[in-house]
């Protein structure tokens, strides 16, 4: 009975341990496909950029990519390296069935690193996505809109998005504002030269930016699709976009620089000595710069493990609690049942140690014979959940990906939880065993 | 049934200390809120080799005087010498160890461990004195013989007769052979075909080891085969008789 309690214990721990630590690998392998494992930006960046990216641009980033790469320390330890844009604007659709425009949120990248970054997958989770067609390399003019921000520029039709309302028959009140929008969309004309022609019949946004010197920058986005972003707030206003138009929007004829550089490593567990290592390389080649790690950039990351954690402990404590009881109360019936087999050895030349010590023992065999059969159950029911196909939708994601638990991969978890109830059961028989251990021999002899 | 002396230890020859010494023994419990009086200034000694009985009415302080000379409890005034060793001397481990190397005992409820077998519970006791694992198994097998139960070896004790129950605790008290065996009735628990056969082991097997039994009992029976027959009543020594040839 008192093993079924310590069963359970190491039971319930464990598979939550087990959830939870799935729950942290897919987070972290979300992010780490996402915005890599570092960022490195310029210094002020992290605090201040979001009010203006394009003035904290980091020059000559492909000589501070190279340094990385050919560092000895450092290189090896990349999977990717990338540079990216990040920007703010007003993105309008003036195609003339919806005239719409709405600030973004905007980061300019290069769609084969970003494919390349979305194959990371250390913990085996199979959550790699398959290369994104479309996105290219080839064509700078393509990019991806949250769906919040599709709906509101008015391009669910053309993307096939539901949930858009039907556009207004009269515009009076946006044509007040006609003018303006026949301006930015001549200066996107414009800036394009008129080459380009869209012969794909994907719908057509005008992106505005002030350049890094101040002056209005106008680039026209070819929408190749949607995303959905997890968080409203960045679906309304995100946009992903090749790095040569956002830095074209950015920069203009300048020169073209980036906000970030993302490194992507190809082991978590190097994140530290990366870190360590790039700090000491930019102080060497005195550059300002500053390194940020994914927990940093996605606050909502460390929240959801403190918070998985806080869970895991609370259980750990009341399972730990359940046991110490349960053990103190079974030890503690043992030694009246046997009061008189005590006396008897005690009689035989047992000493007081002795018996102290072997209701120890027995109190720490409880402990640890019930969580090997909890650490067994729980092992089995993972394995059966886990090839259930069960799916669920994690924290901060948008797609579903398989309901694992992951316990048989954490050995250090199984291990941990059995230490800890092991440990417990043998501090519960102390009690017990040192009043079976102070026992005088002709009273336990007498008793009944 | 075979012989038992060659595993036992004998005693020495010559002239022989008494095996127990009493001096002006007393002894007081608790009992409540009330101190009882056991023992009142018993004197007495015991010589080795012997089947000594301590025989009195209920509550006359037979068993208390048993636990004294086992050293299982402590007297309140006087000196309790056991095997040339002044006990009082001794701290709580010292007299554990005493005991293990030199005192077996008998209990009327037999006191077998529930979860150990036959063997198990003979062979205990050479676990405490540090045997090797071969003389252990040699000692144990010769004991359970020596008391008719070499078939019986792998019987729990819920598996055995009273009167086999009380064989193996009589196995388990002279394994080790000590220089004393006490036995606190020893065949209370026992039908009188049962018991005297008990009884007759007993005196064979201590003949044969030339170890002190001690008993406590008002079997008239166990009596009858005494060589030392100390009476008491109230706690105080009235009658020593000695019957066998010392």
């Amino acid at each position: 009975m008192t093993g079924s309690a310590v069963a359970a214990g190491a039971l319930a721990m464990l598979l939550f341990g087990g959830f939870a630590s799935y729950i942290f690998a897919g987070l972290e392998t979300n992010n780490v496909q996402r915005i890599g494992h570092l960022t490195i930006f310029r210094d002020g960046y992290f605090l201040l950029g979001a009010g203006n990216p394009a003035a904290y641009g980091i020059s000559h980033y492909d000589d501070v990519m190279n340094l990385i790469r050919q560092d000895p320390v450092v290189g090896p330890m990349v999977n990717v390296i990338t540079p990216t844009q990040s920007l703010v604007g007003i993105a309008g659709n003036f195609s003339g069935e919806s005239d719409a425009s709405k600030t973004f949120l905007g980061v300019g990248l290069i769609p084969s690193d970003r494919d390349r970054m979305r194959q990371w997958d250390e913990f085996h989770l199979n959550t790699t996505r398959a290369p994104d067609p479309r996105l290219s390399d080839q064509d700078s003019a393509r990019g991806l809109v949250g769906v919040g921000l599709a709906r509101v520029l008015g391009l669910c039709a053309p993307l096939g998005l539901p949930g858009c309302p039907k556009p207004l028959p009269a515009r009076t009140a946006a044509s007040v504002a006609l003018p303006l929008q026949q301006d930015i969309a001549d200066l996107a004309q414009r800036d394009l030269g008129g080459a380009e022609a869209n012969a794909s019949h994907l719908p057509e946004i005008d992106l505005l930016a002030a350049t890094a010197g101040g002056a209005p920058n106008v680039v026209r986005l070819t929408v190749s699709g949607s995303e959905p972003q997890g968080v409203k707030e960045l679906d309304d206003n995100f946009i992903a976009m090749h790095l040569a138009l956002a830095q074209q929007l950015v920069y203009g004829r300048g020169e073209h620089e980036v906000t970030g550089i993302v490194l992507q490593l190809r082991r978590s567990e190097d994140l530290l000595a990366a870190r360590a290592r790039l700090t000491a390389l930019f102080a060497q080649h005195q550059l300002a710069l500053d390194i940020r790690d994914f927990g940093e950039l996605t606050p909502f990351y460390g929240q959801v493990v403190r918070l998985f954690a806080s869970i895991f402990l609370f259980i750990a404590i009341v399972m730990g609690v359940i046991v110490l009881f349960a053990v103190v109360n079974t030890m503690t019936m043992n030694v009246m049942e046997r009061t008189n087999e005590i006396g008897t050895i005690r009689a035989m030349g047992v000493r007081r140690s002795g018996i102290r010590w072997q209701f120890i023992i027995e109190g720490s065999l409880i402990g640890a014979i019930g969580a090997t059969l909890g650490a067994i159950l729980a092992l089995v029911i993972a394995a059966i959940v886990n090839h259930a196909g069960l799916t669920w939708i994690p924290p901060g994601n948008v797609n579903e990906v398989p309901l694992q638990l992951d316990v048989a991969g954490r050995p250090l978890l199984v291990l941990t939880a059995w230490l800890a109830l092991s440990l417990v059961a043998t501090i519960a028989a102390l009690i017990p065993a040192s009043r079976a251990a102070r026992l005088a021999v002709v009273d336990a002899l007498r008793h009944v | 049934m075979t012989k038992i002396e060659s595993h036992l230890q004998q005693p020495q020859g010559g002239a022989k200390a008494p095996v127990v010494r009493l001096h002006e023994i007393g002894k007081t419990y608790l009992s409540g809120k009330i101190n009882v009086t056991a023992l009142k200034g018993i004197s007495l000694e015991i010589p080795v080799d012997r089947f000594s009985v301590v025989v009195g009415a209920s509550g006359s302080g037979k068993t208390t005087l048993l636990n004294l000379i086992g050293c299982i409890d402590a007297p309140s005034s006087g000196k309790v010498e056991v095997c040339e060793q002044y006990i009082a001397k001794l701290d709580d481990d010292a007299v554990s160890d005493f005991r293990a190397r030199n005192i077996g005992f008998i209990f009327q409820s037999f006191s077998l461990v529930p979860v150990l077998s036959a063997y198990e519970n003979v062979e205990y006791p050479l676990l405490l004195v540090g045997m090797s694992a071969a003389q252990r198994q040699e000692r144990t097998l010769a004991m359970l013989d020596a008391v008719g139960l070499g078939g019986q070896a792998r019987q729990r004790p819920n598996e055995l007769s009273g009167g086999q129950r009380q064989r193996v605790a009589i196995a388990r008290a002279l394994v080790k052979g000590p220089q004393i065996v006490l036995a606190d009735e020893p065949t209370a628990n026992l039908d009188s075909a049962t018991g005297a056969s008990i009884i007759e082991l007993m005196r064979r097997v201590q003949k044969e080891s030339h170890t002190t039994f001690i008993f406590a009992t008002h079997d008239p029976q166990l009596m009858s085969h005494a060589d030392e027959i100390f009476a008491i009543r109230d706690g105080q020594l009235t009658d020593h008789r000695t019957t066998g040839a010392p």
